[in-house]
């Protein structure tokens, strides 16, 4: 079931026929286009790519976000200096941006991968097991966060009563701990991710055509040997929508940090800061541009990789 | 190549020739592995339900990790009472609602146009709707917040005339966010329907949008129920973009209320857990009845290729 459907490539003729389609549209038929493509495009122009581009620009400029647009002036690169020099939180903010980034590739991905490989074995249970691994996927992220302050709770969570830490003078404050809070959200955030990973992976492992793994299997190739050699390489476009999502969701981190303690605290994260600077009646506009377009660049990575990675597909068929 | 109609129409297609009952040490690795990963993943869940469960007069007395004497739901009616929470349950139907039927509407529109008629724009489209749904949402939020502060709509959309601190605004990021994700599953599910359907509507000169209408939105049903199931969970689930763009506590929706709960209940964890678990009722409705539309609806973004 690799290739589901014949239309994908296209015969010659059929192409041709198609162009000459196109040719014969009426005159309303081009108003109904125009307005099909026109009116979603311009609210993502407008909502998505303005502000992107806008983001850009704002970086080099001072604005405090009272004045009118005329009041912005230009800065060049004062503000990236200043992040870099002279705001505290930007460098913890980043090595836990990137923490973040390193723990989902390292722990959170692999594991999903290997659940989705023992999964699709399909040993009996196999659903069940699959569905209560899912099971929080498809909670949301601040609900996740209250729901883990119920084992991290310092006097009456479940972790510190379990291994007896609960008492007032050898208790683990594992959320208020900054040498420790990180760590404890990003079990938090595993939990969900690795799961996710999951479902991806699994959908990409039932569509392996299985005749591969059969002529493996006659050739002698062990389970291992057939999985890295055979199944594995088949597996590349779902491998890099993984590591495109991965690096994704590992920059927009925001909602664990933020419902746990504002994001603070050995919390800081590149999203809060942003958000902290733009929210509220003062704003440094400028400033948190700035932040945002380091997030920017660093997400142009993923993006770009996956976009090459379709139109090569495209192109294909 | 594609997998997207596989993946819906058969979401657990079994390999007709897996070798199975054999008990080899493999199978049992696997089975104790599955097994104690899943009691791991559902063990927050359990403890936040047990938790909610009790009485919070019997905790306080003989603590949290303890056996129950009494099981109530006492927390839960408390919490909704308390938290008022059918009024933000009422704000985020009001806002995921339209915003879904939106991001679906528009990025059909979208998707047929790329996918099924030869325009020269159609890659380019394509990457501005993919991109979009790619970016971090901070990338955008500094001159968004901006532009939703200087935006005027007519009053009955939004109480203050501004989109900002409104239903109206939520429903538009939220759709402008999601509909490019949408696109670029709609376009690879449309691109499956063989050709000749549409072509011999234009021989017939059936305008193209009962093309569009008639012919195509309905064989997109699969993957249209599938992005619906997903589409409304993110939306509902959406923390950040309530956070930035509403400051009127009572018009957030529930999960970014959540922030409010937690402030309200700081002093009794069992209704936390209650009133947190309420929020959670409309997901794990999705969760029970339509499971697979969703795993289909995520395995479509992922799975072309």
């Amino acid at each position: 079931m690799v290739s589901a459907n014949p239309a994908v490539v296209p015969s010659p003729v059929a192409r041709k026929r198609r162009r000459r389609g196109v040719r014969t549209l009426s005159g309303r038929d081009k108003v109904v286009l125009s307005l099909m493509v026109g009116v979603p495009l311009l609210g993502v122009l407008f909502f998505i790519w303005f502000p992107a581009v806008a983001t850009v620009l704002l970086s080099f400029t001072k604005w405090n976000g009272i004045g009118g647009l005329k009041t912005i002036r230009a800065e060049g690169v004062q503000n990236y200096v200043q992040a870099a020099t002279n705001y505290p939180p930007f460098w913890p903010a980043v090595r836990h941006n990137v923490l973040w980034l390193v723990v989902f590739l390292v722990i959170a991905t692999p594991l999903g991968m290997l659940f989705a490989v023992v999964l699709d074995r399909n040993i009996r249970g196999s659903r069940i097991y699959q569905s209560l691994l899912f099971l929080p996927v498809m909670l949301s992220l601040a609900l996740i966060g209250i729901i883990w302050e119920l084992i991290y709770s310092p006097n009456f969570g479940l972790l510190n009563n379990v291994i007896g830490r609960s008492g007032q003078h050898n208790l683990i404050d594992w959320l208020g701990n900054p040498n420790l809070n990180l760590w404890a959200v990003l079990v938090e955030a595993c939990w969900r991710q690795a799961p996710y990973v999951m479902v991806l992976y699994l959908a990409g492992l039932k569509a392996v055509d299985p005749s591969l793994r059969e002529a493996a299997l006659v050739d002698g190739a062990g389970p291992w040997q057939t999985f890295w050699r055979v199944v594995f390489p088949t597996l590349r476009p779902i491998n890099i929508v993984i590591l495109v999502i991965t690096v994704i969701e590992s920059l927009r981190a925001f909602d664990l940090v933020y419902i746990t303690n504002g994001g603070n605290n050995g919390l800081e994260l590149l999203s809060v800061l942003i958000t902290r600077n733009i929210v509220g009646q003062v704003s440094r506009v400028g400033f948190g541009s700035a932040l945002g377009v380091v997030l920017l660049v660093i997400s142009l990575v993923p993006i770009v990789t996956f976009l090459v990675m379709q139109l090569r597909q495209e192109k294909r068929s | 190549m594609t997998t997207t109609a596989a993946a819906i129409d058969r979401p657990a297609a079994t390999p007709l020739t897996r070798h199975r009952a054999k008990p080899s040490a493999g199978r049992v690795g696997a089975h104790i592995f599955l097994f104690v990963a899943a009691i791991l993943w559902i063990t927050p869940i359990a403890w936040a339900i047990y938790t909610s469960l009790r009485p919070y007069n019997e905790t306080s007395k003989y603590g949290y990790l303890s056996w129950p004497r009494q099981l109530t739901f006492e927390n839960f009616t408390t919490a909704w009472r308390q938290a008022d929470m059918i009024h933000y349950f009422w704000n985020s139907a009001l806002i995921t609602v339209p915003a879904v039927i939106l991001a679906l509407g528009f990025a059909s529109c979208v998707a047929f146009v790329v996918s099924r008629l030869n325009f020269w724009f159609n890659v380019p489209l394509l990457i501005i709707f993919t991109a979009g749904n790619l970016l971090p949402q901070q990338v955008v939020i500094t001159p968004l917040y901006r532009i939703y502060l200087t935006i005027h709509v007519p009053h009955f959309l939004s109480s203050n005339g501004l989109l900002y601190d409104s239903y109206a605004g939520l429903v538009v990021i939220n759709t402008a966010f999601q509909v490019g994700f949408c696109v670029f599953v709609l376009s690879n599910y449309m691109k499956t329907i063989p050709h000749e359907i549409g072509e011999a509507a234009l021989i017939d000169g059936a305008p193209v949008w009962t093309q569009f209408w008639k012919l195509t939105l309905p064989l997109c049903r699969p993957a249209l129920a599938a992005l619906a199931t997903l589409l409304t969970t993110w939306i509902y689930n959406d923390f950040f973009w309530a956070i930035a763009l509403i400051s009127t506590g009572n018009k957030r929706p529930i999960t970014s209320a959540l922030a409010n709960l937690q402030g309200q209940f700081f002093v009794n964890q069992n209704l936390l857990a209650a009133g947190a678990l309420i929020t959670a009722i409309p997901t794990l409705l999705v969760y029970v009845i339509l499971q697979r539309q969703f795993i289909a609806g995520l395995s479509l973004g992922s799975s072309k290729g």
